[in-house]
């Protein structure tokens, strides 16, 4: 990330975003806001518009808590891994105090029994896997910044998961969970050990942990799904226990409410199951919230609940189980299967989003715009299960039609394919489903791409295959008892070579595949192989025509680092470099080109046009990793930059993800430069990271720590 | 949140019959209504004016039906042998008929007995018709002559001997008053112009000769006789036009559709097939219970009249448009219909504020059941009769829905005797389908697995398994026998495909491949959308 001239990359999405749940500690205050730690900074929504009122931004690393200060519920503390506590007043956006503790902090807890002392987990200093917890003394002091030095330690080898600790009974004791033991802490007398053994071989490990406010009991959530009230442990070795069993799955969160009549828990099923305390057959339940429930708060009057999930989302529960709003980011799936896209319509940028949706989101306003339903089927929140997943997807040059495939894959020998045609409905205006095509090839879908012409009337959808045959699609007129479907027209091979990339040049008259180390060029109209071109040895990696005036060219990257230029017109090479392209990819609204490369573990950006070999601009090292995926989406205003190096920018902004698996220093240092480059908002590249999956292997690194 | 997605039910393209404007218009009859007459039904004749009564030829009378009548509105009874070719005149006040004693009848449409009696004949008259100017009539009998009767003082005005076979068939012109058409066991078609003492044009047809229509521009004409329905054109002087041959068996009648575009023929295999006019194709077909000897359309095509060999007269009517539309969403009424209906038909005014009531979602058995995960009992109520047997998707879809869950082993497990037989019956039935061979295959394998150690205990299972055995085996070979045909057909488009030369660059630099190559490429099959 160093400066290069005007042009900086900025993270987006990502850092707003994805890690909103790393903390997953979402809280209610007097109905009205919800406070939640989001990557560096505390957001605070309203609980009625759904509404971002507040960033709180003063953290430097990742927020892990957020708490009531239980004397003033008007002000919340906020603790993060770079050391501090700060007390905010979030009415208002204005950080009050910042205490200094000087260890990373995990998780933060207060009772109102124990006024000026904060509790919280730290790594212990020798080793950094385990952690204990702490009270702090904080220090009364009319600074802004305070040192709280006053440590004394209350538990050792606890649990970093915030879930896995709680007061109890108005703050007499509090109870922590780590493994296979629960520790009980009475602050007027000493600690206390209950120990669940592995008997049977049936997994007993606590995943989470609440404490009923008024009675003597703790709920204990287990990975293998059942819930536990133990009860009478406050005598030594007599305390006994209930067993709850609803959830299949491990349970991920607990949490009572204020009254202590109701107990809610959930997990992956995404269903809030609410028992009554004490008659717990009686029931209620939520289901189908849409993803995996990872965090559950219920505000101080018991009016609201809320739930946190795995897919970037809060719900906000009305205490009757009835669904109030929705707050809802950049939707976190597995993986980015599909192309990066941009909806010509509504110029929003289209990716996989839910299981089986495509997400469209507005890169203007920053805002999920809808979830397109690709598979239309009942999602079984289930782990191993094999789920339809959208694989790939194609818009036409107006916005008309989406191409969309599907992929299941149950066993190795069977894979279930669905191609579908949407067409846009005024009306509605969303997609709706036209024609499904059950098994349009025997092997995956490599490439899909409609005939971006703009004057045909007719347009062509074609779709590459690893069955080694390419088929062109076509939309039949509407008979008079049914509208007009999409059938097959054509269905092209050559020399029984396996097809990789396809592309059609911009007015549509020719179409490219690639065969391995062959590319033919075919017409569409009358489907004749034109010419062949090949340029061995190196099967063909990327295939991509040229815009505008450069629309004679055809550019192709082999594996075996070749970037080739053909003109068209002649047949012939014009030019070729030697550089190890991973993703070549034209702007639509300019004749530049931009070419990822993939050198030691870090990706080089070059843009250039097709008719000359010398790049208009790079940029080395714009990313870690590998880029995977990358769309120009049009700009709303031109920029009139005349400066050469960043014209290219002009119409169009550079959106790319990449996918890498690193350690955390990377991760935070990515993240350092990243701030820094959004305050310096200028003429700016943007990128997507594929952070969650980054984010995700801290989130494992720790638990693997702790 | 959101709400439970049913099960998807996909739709597969229907094979065999495409519904075209011809079906739709064609199918929109009711059921038939059938009268049983004394005899084989030769002629049915509609008369030229309003109410459109009919004549209807059976045996030895002549019954005359009102449009929507199920009773003879009058009957003609005075025939002393079989009746033949019943006849109204174009003003509809008389009616001619033939008779197998030769005897040519006209009966006033009011009256009983006959006004007149032609004789002349010596044998039995199939054909009777009066010409355009209404005071002749052309009759053609089995001595092979046909003649000119004058009706005001019922003497004979001319006879023509030129056939050589019976005449059984002929009509007279509707635009000149002058011509008449017969048509003969001898094989020909012959126009006559009374002006002159012989026939003007001769046509062969081939076989005998059983019916000839006019087109209303008379321009064409129409004949059949054997399989074959021939069209000439008589202002080309009765030049063949087409040839249809789409019955097997002798076509019987002829009778054109009341806007001219379709031509309808009958036939003793039991068929009537409606043509389109331009291009002959047969875009309609209509089966009946025996064989076809006479066929009519009212005007408008308000109904379709056939009488058959074995007495019985078949008549359709048209469906009026509210019925026909009734039919596409048939709503069976409750008696507490008015109940649902109160309030719902109130017309929101402008200014009324509208509050949506949650609409309730209705899901099928399956899927209720599915939703609350009783995967055995979905499977249940998938395999119940109806879908089994009408609807085999629904079950195979669910099947599919259960797989996809992975719960398809638990639920196709532990069944007794008689629910075990029953998804037996149904994948043995539907297993060779090639729409839902990919989800009942796998399904089956599993029965297998589980119910392995069964085997043997109950003789219907058994039978069933053994069946499918068989089945399994028969659907082998067939696939071996289509992929030998397969490479056949391989073999011959190989050599039929035409070797194209590329076009490649002149420039020889290192792109292009070798020349001659050759694009293997195949028309494709189409798929099911």
């Amino acid at each position: 990330m160093v400066e290069h001239g005007d042009i900086r990359v900025v993270h987006r999405g990502g850092i707003a975003r994805y890690c909103r749940f790393l903390c997953e500690r979402g809280i209610f205050c007097c109905c009205r806001f919800l406070l939640c730690g989001s990557g560096y900074e505390v957001k605070v929504f309203s609980t009625s518009t759904e509404e971002c009122i507040h960033d709180l931004r003063a953290h430097t690393d990742l927020v892990t808590g957020v708490l009531l200060r239980p004397s003033n519920h008007l002000q919340a503390y906020s603790c993060s891994t770079d050391g501090t506590v700060r007390l905010w007043d979030y009415t208002d956006g204005i950080l009050i105090k910042t205490y200094v503790i000087g260890y990373p902090i995990y998780s933060i807890y207060t009772s109102a029994n124990h006024s000026g002392v904060l509790f919280v987990v730290t790594p212990t200093s020798d080793k950094r896997s385990e952690f204990q917890l702490v009270a702090v003394h904080l220090p009364q002091s009319g600074d802004q910044l305070v040192e709280a030095r006053e440590f004394s330690a209350v538990l050792s080898d606890v649990s970093s998961n915030p879930a896995a600790t709680s007061f109890g009974r108005g703050g007499e004791y509090i109870a922590s969970a780590k493994g296979l033991q629960l520790e009980v802490y009475f602050f007027k007398k000493q600690k206390f050990f209950l120990k669940e053994d592995n008997k049977k071989g049936g997994k007993n490990t606590f995943t989470c942990l609440a404490c009923h406010p008024k009675d003597d009991c703790i709920a204990t959530g287990h990975e293998d799904g059942k819930i536990r009230l133990w009860r009478n442990f406050n005598h030594k070795k007599e305390y006994t226990y209930t067993t709850l069993h609803w959830h299949h799955s491990a349970v991920s969160s607990l949490c009572f409410t204020p009254e202590g009549t109701n107990l809610l828990s959930g997990g992956i099923e995404s269903v809030l199951v609410q028992w009554r305390y004490n008659q717990e057959s009686q029931r209620d339940f939520l289901p189908r919230l849409g993803a995996a429930i990872t965090h559950i708060a219920v505000s101080p009057d018991g009016a609201l609940f809320c739930t946190s999930h795995s897919d970037n989302k809060i719900t906000i529960i009305r205490s009757s189980i009835q669904v109030s709003a929705v707050i809802q980011g950049l939707v976190k799936g597995d993986s980015v299967r599909t192309d990066l896209m941009v909806d010509p319509r509504s110029k929003a940028l289209v990716l996989n989003g839910k299981p089986g949706h495509l997400q469209f989101y507005s890169l203007q306003r920053d805002k999920l715009l809808y979830n397109l339903d690709i598979v239309q089927q009942e999602y079984i929140h289930q782990s191993g299960l094999e789920q339809f997943e959208v694989v790939k997807a194609a818009f036409d040059a107006y916005g008309n039609w989406l191409a969309t495939v599907e992929e299941r894959k149950q066993k190795p020998t069977e894979l279930e394919l669905n191609l579908k045609l949407w067409a846009f409905d005024e009306q509605t205006q969303s997609f709706m489903l036209n024609t499904t095509i059950s098994a349009p090839h025997e092997a995956r879908i490599t490439a899909m791409c409609f005939c971006h012409s703009t004057d045909s009337q007719t347009t062509v959808l074609v779709s590459v295959s690893k069955d080694g045959h390419f088929k062109a699609w076509q939309l039949a007129p509407a008979t008079h008892t049914e509208g007009p479907s999409w059938s097959c027209d054509f269905v092209g091979a050559y020399h029984s070579l396996v097809p990789e990339c396809c592309c059609f040049s911009a007015d549509g008259s020719l179409l490219a595949v690639s065969f391995q180390e062959v590319v033919t060029v075919w017409s569409p109209a009358s489907w004749e192989l034109l010419t062949t071109l090949s340029q061995p040895p190196g099967a063909i990696r990327n295939l991509c025509f040229g815009q505008l005036t450069c629309s004679k060219y055809l550019l192709g990257t082999t594996d075996k680092n070749l970037l080739c230029c053909w003109n068209l017109l002649t047949c012939s090479l014009e030019w070729s470099t030697s550089m190890d392209v991973s993703l070549l990819l034209s702007d639509p609204f300019s004749e530049n080109m931009a070419a990822f490369c993939c050198q030691a573990g870090c990706t080089d950006l070059f843009v250039f046009k097709p008719s000359e070999p010398r790049p208009l601009f790079s940029h080395k090292a714009v990313c870690l990793g590998k880029v995977t995926r990358a769309v120009f989406a049009p700009r709303e205003k031109m920029l009139e930059s005349c400066e050469e190096t960043s014209q290219w920018l002009n119409h169009s902004q550079l959106y790319f993800v990449t996918q890498y698996m690193v350690n955390t220093q990377h991760n935070e240092a990515t993240w350092h430069y990243s701030r820094e480059a959004l305050k310096n908002m200028g003429l700016c590249i943007r990128i997507f990271t594929d952070t969650f999956l980054v984010y995700k292997s801290v989130y494992r690194l720790r638990w693997l720590m702790s | 949140m959101a709400s439970f997605k049913p099960t998807k039910i996909p739709i597969y393209p229907k094979l065999g019959e495409k519904v075209t404007q011809d079906t739709v218009y064609w199918k929109n009859y009711k059921a038939p209504v059938q009268i049983k007459e004394f005899g084989a039904v030769t002629n049915i004749h509609f008369s030229p004016v309003a109410p459109h009564n009919y004549a209807v030829t059976a045996f030895t009378r002549i019954h005359i039906y009102g449009p929507f009548s199920q009773e003879p509105v009058k009957s003609f009874t005075r025939f002393k042998d079989t009746a033949y070719c019943g006849r109204y005149r174009s003003d509809g006040q008389l009616l001619v008929a033939g008779c197998e004693d030769s005897v040519v009848r006209l009966f006033d449409v009011s009256g009983k007995v006959a006004l007149r009696m032609f004789k002349g004949h010596t044998k039995a008259v199939h054909v009777t018709d009066f010409t355009s100017e209404r005071y002749h009539i052309f009759t053609g009998s089995d001595d092979y002559t046909c003649r000119l009767w004058d009706i005001p003082n019922a003497t004979e005005l001319n006879t023509y001997q030129e056939h050589t076979d019976y005449i059984r068939c002929g009509v007279t012109s509707k635009l000149n008053r002058d011509l008449f058409i017969t048509g003969s066991y001898d094989h020909t078609l012959k126009l006559f112009d009374a002006r002159v003492d012989k026939s003007v044009i001769t046509m062969d047809h081939g076989q005998p000769v059983e019916s000839v229509l006019l087109y209303p521009s008379e321009g064409l004409v129409v004949s059949a006789g054997g399989r074959y329905v021939k069209v000439w054109d008589l202002l080309k002087g009765g030049q063949p036009l087409v040839s249809l041959k789409n019955h097997h068996k002798t076509v019987t009648s002829l009778c054109l559709s009341s806007n001219g575009q379709r031509l309808l023929s009958a036939s003793l295999d039991r068929h009537v097939k409606v043509y389109n006019t331009t291009n002959f194709r047969v875009v309609h077909n209509f089966d009946y219970a025996a064989s076809v000897l006479s066929l009519a359309l009212a005007p408008d095509d308000e109904s379709i009249i056939v009488g058959m060999t074995n007495g019985v007269l078949s008549i359709k009517h048209r469906k009026s448009p509210e019925e026909s539309k009734e039919v596409s969403h048939q709503q069976r009424r409750r008696p507490s219909y008015r109940v649902f209906v109160k309030g719902k038909n109130y017309m929101p005014k402008q200014d009324d504020y509208l509050v949506s009531k949650p609409v309730r979602e209705y899901l099928t058995k399956y899927d209720k059941h599915l939703k609350k995960f009783n995967i055995s009992k979905a499977l249940d109520s998938a395999l119940q009769a109806g879908n089994r047997q009408r609807k085999p998707e629904v079950t195979v879809a669910v099947i599919k829905e259960l797989d996809r869950r992975g719960t398809l082993k638990n639920a196709l497990a532990g069944r007794d005797e008689k629910a075990l037989s029953e998804l037996l019956h149904f994948i043995t039935k539907n297993m060779v389908d090639f729409r839902f061979a990919p989800v009942l295959v796998p399904a089956a394998n599993m029965i297998l697995d589980i119910y392995r150690s069964v085997i043997g205990q109950s003789p219907v299972v058994d039978r069933q398994l053994l069946y499918l055995q068989d089945l399994l085996q028969k659907e082998i070979n067939y696939q071996q026998e289509l992929l030998d045909v397969l490479g056949m057909l391989d073999t011959l488009f190989a050599s039929s495909v035409p070797r194209k030369e590329l076009l490649c660059s002149s420039s020889s630099r290192t792109n292009g491949l070798a020349q001659g190559e050759t694009a293997s490429t195949a028309r494709p099959e189409l798929q099911a959308t």
